[in-house]
């Protein structure tokens, strides 16, 4: 069964968002997500300094089969890429919600937080 | 109803990610698929191919019918167990499918067909064979385990009898032997060392854990494909189909022109293209830049000319994204590849990539247009 921490908010896309704090949120996909793509062997990320929409593309995850987009859950400006990816897309695999995170956004809007799955929400969505 | 083969309970035992192909209910990998594409590039992997479709052709006139179903010769398999691969092909010279033929005996031929060709295949080849007197029979009752790796051999003789060992060991690449109701061809889709094993399904299972405890790992359809890719091989259906041409699909090598008073079904096309000159050809790709190659994806050439990705992925061996594609015969060294509306360079190279465990592609010279 994937794993789905509690503390973390979800897209119906299978991103997850974890708040540092009101100027920083950090994004990357799902163990669910990384389980569907199987091994991961490129991801695109967004430039630093370019500002997101919610629900725009904002990267590319790609596994040995397929490509899967990846859309900023929030609007905002990136603020950091995890550049480690660009060697070791694997860490996305072997360590969704820790090493494998994807990029960090100064959010817009805080209320977008409240249009985002709970856990429960999204443990619901993939069953 | 998907169709399951005699190994579907061991594959779920050993956690495999199973999906549909070609009506088949076959294993993806069974955790990861770049794992077992480098468990088989350095040690032994097997693989469940049971899914293939195996026919018998048998009977007085099975060679004349052979020579003419298919645009390489039979007759070239002068001697009992030999194989050869040969694209079967339609009367406008294009492909049906691709496959292995195995010559048994002295009018007893196997033929390996592709799975999600099975029913076309089965139904073109039994209305050809109505003006010969061959026998068709298709082998549903037999399984097939392909052992691929430098140490595929070697670790299958560990798990085999006195008997088989002796046969393993005499065996050369692309021959086949018989014992009792069992077929062992030393042949692959990997581009390593390795045998091809068709056994009576009931026996299917024993053998498998036979296999795993000499140490050869299941392997999944996942590294199947990423290996075949490296080995340069065609995969039907993606890189080549009923509307193209060997000719433009890198297996203008499986027509046998000679002798020319051969007639094969597809023939009098063949001449016709070659006469008129192709406009295409198959090569590699190596990306430069960054992202992976797809099916599908626009090549672009250096003269403003397009061409397509027909297999795109990438490359455990060489670390990089690598594709087969059909482009116009005017490319020359370097292309480009629409990736997401980007224009990524890319080198042109001659296949296959990899063998043996090894890169092995030539890039082609700046300048030159064979």
């Amino acid at each position: 069964m994937s794993n789905v921490p509690n503390e973390l908010k979800y897209s119906k896309s299978h991103e997850w968002i974890k708040q540092n704090n009101d100027h920083e949120l950090v994004i990357g996909i799902t163990d669910h997500a990384q389980t569907l793509l199987g091994d991961l062997v490129y991801v695109e990320l967004p430039e630093v300094g370019q500002t997101v929409e919610q629900g725009d593309e904002s990267g590319v995850v790609e596994s040995v089969k397929a490509a899967s987009d990846v859309y900023s859950p929030v609007s905002g400006e990136i603020i950091a890429v995890n550049e480690e990816l660009e060697q070791q897309p694997e860490l996305v695999n072997s360590d969704p919600f820790g090493k494998g995170w994807l990029f960090k956004i100064k959010p817009n809007n805080l209320d977008e937080l409240t249009t985002l799955l709970t856990a429960q929400d999204y443990q619901a969505h993939i069953e | 109803m998907a169709e399951k083969t005699a190994l579907y309970q061991q594959h779920l035992q050993a956690n495999a990610k199973m999906v549909d192909f070609g009506g088949w209910e076959m294993p993806l990998h069974y955790g990861s698929q770049l794992d077992e594409h480098h468990q088989v590039r350095q040690d032994a992997g097997m693989f469940d191919v049971s899914h293939m479709t195996i026919i018998d052709v048998s009977g007085a006139q099975s060679q004349d019918f052979l020579r003419y179903l298919l645009a390489n010769n039979v007759d070239r398999l002068a001697v009992d167990g030999k194989a050869l691969y040969s694209c079967m092909l339609n009367e406008a010279g294009n492909v049906i499918d691709d496959l292995i033929v195995y010559k048994q005996a002295e009018q007893r031929y196997r033929v390996v067909v592709n799975a999600a060709t099975r029913v076309k295949d089965l139904a073109w080849i039994n209305q050809q064979a109505e003006q010969f007197n061959v026998t068709i029979n298709e082998r549903s009752d037999l399984a097939m385990l392909a052992i691929q790796g430098p140490n595929a051999r070697s670790k299958v003789k560990q798990a085999l009898d006195a008997e088989f060992i002796a046969i393993i060991d005499e065996l050369k690449p692309f021959y086949s032997k018989e014992i009792a109701d069992w077929m062992i061809a030393h042949t692959g889709y990997t581009g390593e060392d390795g045998l091809e094993i068709m056994l009576p399904n009931t026996q299917a299972e024993t053998l498998w854990h036979k296999f795993i405890n000499a140490g050869i790992k299941p392997c999944g359809l996942g590294a199947r494909d990423t290996l075949r890719l490296e080995a340069g091989m065609n995969l039907y259906g993606t890189d080549m189909d009923e509307t193209t041409s060997p000719l433009t699909s890198g297996l203008g090598w499986t027509i046998a022109w000679e002798p020319t008073d051969r007639d094969f079904i597809g023939r009098k096309a063949l001449q016709a293209q070659r006469q008129q000159g192709v406009t295409h050809k198959f090569v590699g790709l190596i990306l430069d830049g960054k992202g992976v190659l797809r099916n599908h994806q626009k090549v672009i050439l250096a003269n403003g000319e397009e061409g397509e990705i027909t297999s795109g992925s990438y490359s455990p061996t060489l670390s990089k994204a690598i594709g087969l594609a059909r482009v116009p015969k005017t490319i020359g060294a370097h292309c480009e590849v629409m990736i997401r509306n980007k224009a990524v360079p890319a080198s042109v190279v001659k296949v296959p990539f990899v063998r043996h465990g090894k890169p092995v592609y030539k890039l082609i010279a700046e300048g030159v247009s064979s």
